[in-house]
């Protein structure tokens, strides 16, 4: 009996470790096939497509498509907005929504539950139906710059950042985990005399460290991956980020080779940035309820 | 160090009503423990004096001063809680010297103060340690740290030792009497225990559906309880009752009676009683003793507890109803044996039904 239930056990073992190496597998193949093709000539990338070459770096193998890719298009630039926008909304996002949950968490005040409600009940608005009002607002916007007032936001970082910092569903992940947090540590806090801001910097915020993993993560995807707001807001390459740079790529001859490369080039920040925050990420996910 | 007037308290929530007009003035340095069964409003009366909770009706002065409306960081107030509520991510240091960080002391203030709030609480080795480096009964003594060295004028404690075990809690017992000698502060303390609440306190209330039921000195509550509630609930095994019929009144002597029970003359300390009408009798287990022969209460032994220091029999009386009796020292009495009592009318209650 012991023999039979530890064989079952073994086979099991090597099923489950089948299945998830497949799963692996096929969600890996797009990434190594995208950088395989950005080493090769798009003439033997497209003759490579139809066999298992296409995922193998064999043959005429070279940095040359990078070299081109920055060549026909100011990559560095992209990459340099899309990763100030990003980081700045990113960290500005965290601040604000966490304070806000804090407020909607912690603090009692008249309406708070009816502005929660609202607030979340953003999530179901999608962005495409406030696209064209949001750029018509922004287009009219005043901003207090080195040369005095001037008036519409278009073609600037600011616009690109500042619809994007207050979200519902970054507000919703950071109260859902408060609400788990021990309220006597915040009463403590609050008997040992610290204001709102001090229990919110002092305790709140230094045990939230899943909770800001997880909305790091989830805020850099939305924002590192826009493309519709930023050409509807930038007409000058001088703001334009990485996704909209990608047209570049398909105008007059479309090479292959460069398109992967650049998109190889676009591609690591985001896996870099997922690796280093994953371990919490997922210990985040599982804590909140949340599903990815 | 402040007294503490309290004024007609009362707190709601919604239509519910869970403190219903408190009274209670508590002296400058008096050690006060609220107690009463779960749900009695005990920890939220502690919550109101604290600030954690609104009032809803009624006046609250610390030192003299209304503080209906002040924050607890303006209340003067440090407070203890049963899940002890230190910060994770802080060393015992820090914690111990949050309320003296958020204050904006200086760091030889802060050094000084909690060196010295650590001495009291003999935690010197602990105070670089995480608090999940600590057991239970460390992280009560961080707890208890971090409100002494802010030198509060009122200490608040709720609960604070009812997640240790039996041993811990009462060595910690005996060290909160100790810092309350030492500091002379004034300190209330919630629980439902009423060891803690007989050993601790310089004034005992007694609390029922978010009702004062009595205040007094513990022996004062114990020896004249105001009402059968409070018999009940103080003393432990608890106040053996027994339904007697009123055959007499005369003054505050009041002769009762009942089928196991011969005629006995007992010195009420509450009135309302008449001629023929019902009363509950109250006799303290540790007030009955055996007798030979004559004993005014006879009745079968059920069971037997032999605690060394005492040995408590259960026994059925000839009505059927039950009796706990508390006998000196160690003694052995077979079950199913007959045992006569007798008691010291002096030491027995009486209250009108």
């Amino acid at each position: 009996m012991a023999q039979i239930s530890q064989d079952n056990r073994g086979l099991r073992l090597v099923v489950r470790y089948a299945v998830l190496c497949l799963i692996a597998a096929i969600f890996s193949f797009p990434l190594i096939f995208m950088i395989v093709s950005s080493l090769k000539p798009s003439s033997q990338l497209l003759a490579d497509a139809h066999s298992f070459r296409a995922l193998l770096p064999v043959g005429d193998i070279s940095l040359q498509n990078y070299f081109d890719a920055f060549k026909r298009a100011p990559v560095a630039l992209f990459i340099f907005n899309s990763v100030l926008v990003t980081g700045v909304t990113v960290v500005a996002s965290l601040a604000l929504c966490s304070a806000a949950a804090f407020a909607f968490t912690f603090v009692m005040w008249k309406g708070r539950d009816l502005a929660l409600t609202v607030i979340l009940a953003t999530l179901i608005v999608p962005f495409e139906t406030i696209a064209i009002p949001l750029l018509l607002e922004a287009s009219k916007l005043p901003w207090i710059g080195a040369g005095g007032i001037t008036w519409g936001w278009l073609n600037s970082y600011r616009v690109q950042i500042v619809p994007f910092i207050a979200d519902g569903l970054t507000i919703y992940l950071f109260v859902q985990y408060f609400k788990d947090l021990p309220g006597e540590l915040i009463e403590a806090a609050r008997v040992e005399g610290a204001s709102w801001f001090a229990i919110y910097r002092r305790v709140v915020m230094p045990l939230s460290g899943p909770v800001l993993a997880t909305a790091a993560i989830l805020k850099f995807l939305v924002m590192y991956n826009q493309y519709l707001w930023p050409i509807m807001v930038t007409q000058e390459e001088q703001y334009r980020p990485v996704m909209v740079g990608l047209q570049y790529f398909f105008q007059l001859n479309r090479a292959w080779g460069e398109i992967m490369a650049y998109l190889s080039l676009i591609t690591v920040p985001v896996l870099a940035f997922y690796l280093y925050l994953q371990k919490a990420f997922i210990a985040s996910i599982a804590s909140t309820g949340v599903k990815g | 160090m402040a007294g503490i007037t309290l004024k007609g308290l009362q707190k709601s929530y919604g239509t519910a009503q869970v403190i219903k007009g408190v009274d209670i003035e508590i002296e400058d340095g008096e050690f006060v423990v609220f107690v009463g069964p779960s749900g009695c409003g005990k920890s939220t009366l502690l919550r109101m004096i604290a600030g954690l909770e609104d009032i809803t009706a009624g006046d609250l002065s610390i030192g003299g001063r209304v503080v209906n409306d002040l924050s607890p960081k303006d209340r003067g107030v440090a407070m203890v809680f049963q899940s002890y509520a230190i910060f994770p991510h802080m060393s015992v240091r820090e914690n111990v010297a949050f309320g003296l960080t958020i204050a904006g002391a200086s760091k030889a203030e802060k050094a000084e103060k909690v060196a010295e709030a650590a001495r009291i609480l003999q935690m010197e080795h602990l105070l670089d340690r995480r608090p999940s480096q600590l057991s239970g009964g460390q992280r009560q003594r961080v707890a208890i740290g971090r409100a002494i060295v802010r030198n509060p004028q009122v200490f608040l404690f709720d609960e604070p030792l009812s997640n240790l075990d039996a041993a811990l809690r009462m060595d910690m017992r005996l060290e909160i009497g100790k810092l309350h000698q030492q500091l002379g502060a004034t300190m209330i303390y919630v629980t439902h225990d009423q060891v803690e609440a007989m050993t601790l306190a310089d004034k005992i209330v007694v609390l029922k559906d978010g009702m004062v039921q009595q205040i007094g000195a513990p022996m004062e509550l114990y020896h004249n309880p105001a009402n059968l509630f409070v018999a009940g609930f103080l003393g432990s095994p608890a106040m053996n009752f027994l339904d007697v019929d009123v055959v007499a009144v005369n003054g505050s002597k009041v002769l009762v009676q009942n089928a196991v029970l011969k005629p006995v003359e007992i010195t009420a300390k509450v009135g309302g009683f008449t001629q023929g009408g019902k009363a509950k009798l109250g006799l303290r287990p540790q007030y009955l003793s055996p007798v030979e022969s004559g004993g005014m209460l006879y009745g079968r032994i059920a069971l037997t507890e032999r605690l060394g220091s005492e040995t408590v029999v259960d026994l059925t009386l000839n009505d059927g109803n039950r009796l706990i009796a508390a006998l000196a020292r160690d003694a052995v009495f077979p079950i199913g044996a007959d045992l006569g009592l007798t008691f010291d009318a002096t030491q027995a209650h009486i209250f009108p039904l």
